[in-house]
């Protein structure tokens, strides 16, 4: 699908409103990525101040969710959207739930370094969160890129990923579990970095379902629960 | 003789039909299939061949001077365009209401009974009868029942609209055509006829022309696109209203400019 294609509508009107959503969605998936980059840096660097303006910014991405989902539902109640059109409103009110979600996994890392700071400072599973950490921003800012471009070939890229993250989660998951065995003094500590990766692998799945949420927009066939086989034989282009 | 696709009946069958006023061609090469007790819409631009095509299943053209048809319309199998067809007989298998109801100057009664009488029957029994079934079909009965011996220019667009349904349903049709039926009335009587042709699609074949879109999406089974007298995409209205599989389809439906 044409990237373009949202603004060929007669009413010029029309085109503005459906271009709003879009950039509105950027403008939250930006913000949420933020969000979780700043939560990941601040539990890595003991930084309680950024950790709580993490905490205090999650009621933006809220407000966001529910500007943006008002928008989608004035346009269906406008202007009976069909077609691809259609398919982008319904992609649109379905990714903003899960950016908010990603905002959520944010800002609960976010609470998790403060309490750990308090702790003190655990030198087990840093790497871990790091390492997550990085594969699931580049998911996310892939989804996120996958939506702006409607590039459903990055999208099935970013849903590929998802299980890489969900390895890597299991096998950091093993290895922090054996800290715990060997020292159980630190079992609180590392407790909490086994919170914070689940939440950041919460997060791979999130951006997982917004790059689905592109292939349906890009080519009407919904995804979800597929496996990767199948996901990769509905892209097959069509003749347009 | 009937071919069937899965489970469906084809009720009507319309192979390479093209369609000339004078030098102009109007239709080209359609073919598709109408399936039995569905209802199928057409949707297209001003111009589109849509009414022509509507109005080819019961020959409706034939009443134009220099229209030529070349192709075959199939009614359960039977070419409708052989000679040894009766056109009258055929118009009575294929009833057809137009965009603005056009009840005849007489009493609600009578409009609805014409057809039997044109067809010799005397029997008020039978007259009664048929007259309340078909304005039950046409959900008109319960509005007229107290004065069927009224002018049928005394009712209101819609419930002519609804009368002109019964009068069409009266004399047992198997398709109804129908062109633009609700344009000319207001957003209630619109629903009271979409809704009426749910009802009516469990007994009869129905082939609508429409040009409100979202009408077409909400009462139709199948839709077909046309555009400039070809048939450019024919599918499921769930397929096509969500995900067409033509661009100049999603264009028009989404009010683009192609």
């Amino acid at each position: 699908m044409d990237i373009t294609s949202h603004t060929h509508h007669i009413s010029q009107q029309y085109n503005i409103e459906l271009e709003a959503i879009r950039t509105h969605l950027s403008e939250m998936g930006g913000m949420a990525q933020r969000q979780v980059n700043d939560a990941i840096q601040a539990l890595i660097d003991g930084d309680v101040e950024r950790a709580e303006h993490v905490v205090r910014a999650d009621s933006n991405v809220n407000s966001m969710e529910m500007s943006i989902d008002e928008e989608c539902i004035r346009i269906l109640a406008r202007r009976q959207p069909a077609a691809s059109d259609l398919r982008l409103v319904i992609a649109v009110t379905k990714a903003i739930t899960d950016l908010e979600r990603v905002g959520d996994e944010a800002a609960k890392i976010a609470r998790l370094a403060i309490v750990q700071h308090g702790d003190g400072l655990s030198p087990r599973g840093y790497i871990e969160v790091r390492h997550i950490g990085e594969l699931v921003s580049h998911m996310l800012q892939d989804a996120l890129d996958a939506f702006a471009r409607m590039d459903a070939g990055l999208a099935l890229n970013v849903v590929d990923t998802d299980r890489t993250v969900d390895l890597e989660y299991s096998t950091a998951m093993r290895e922090l579990m054996t800290f715990m065995m060997e020292d159980p003094r630190s079992i609180s500590r590392v407790l909490n970095i086994m919170w914070c990766l689940r939440a950041l692998e919460r997060i791979g799945d999130h951006s997982r379902n917004l790059a689905q949420y592109v292939i349906y927009l890009v080519n009407g066939q919904d995804v979800r629960h597929s496996n990767l086989d199948a996901i990769e034989e509905s892209l097959h282009p069509r003749d347009r | 003789m009937k071919s069937s696709s899965n489970l469906e009946n084809t009720k009507l069958e319309v192979k390479s039909l093209n369609l000339y006023y004078g030098d102009k061609r109007a239709l080209n090469n359609v073919s598709m299939t109408i399936p039995e007790r569905k209802v199928t819409a057409f949707i297209g631009p001003s111009g589109c061949g849509k009414s022509t095509l509507l109005r080819c299943f019961n020959r409706m053209n034939d009443l134009v001077d220099a229209c030529r048809i070349e192709g075959e319309i199939l009614l359960d199998g039977d070419n409708i365009y052989d000679k040894k067809i009766d056109v009258a007989e055929l118009r009575r298998q294929i009833g057809m209401v137009f965009q603005k109801p056009n009840p005849f100057p007489k009493t609600i009664y009578e409009n609805v009974a014409y057809g039997l009488r044109l067809q010799g029957v005397k029997s008020k029994r039978v007259l009664d009868e048929v007259v309340e079934k078909s304005l039950h079909g046409a959900a008109l009965w319960d509005e007229v029942k107290d004065r069927l011996h009224d002018n049928a220019f005394g009712l209101s667009g819609g419930q002519q609209q609804r009368l002109v349904i019964a009068r069409a349903i009266a004399i047992e049709p198997e398709v109804i055509l129908l062109d633009e039926p609700a344009s000319a009335l207001d957003p209630i009587s619109t629903l009271k006829i979409e809704e009426l042709i749910n009802e009516l699609k469990h007994q009869y074949t129905i082939v609508i022309v429409t040009h409100n879109m979202q009408q077409a999406a909400r009462v139709s089974d199948y839709t077909a696109f046309m555009y400039m007298g070809d048939l450019i995409e024919h599918d499921l209205t769930d397929k096509l209203f969500t995900n067409p599989g033509k661009k100049q389809t999603e264009d028009y439906i989404t009010g683009r400019y192609g």
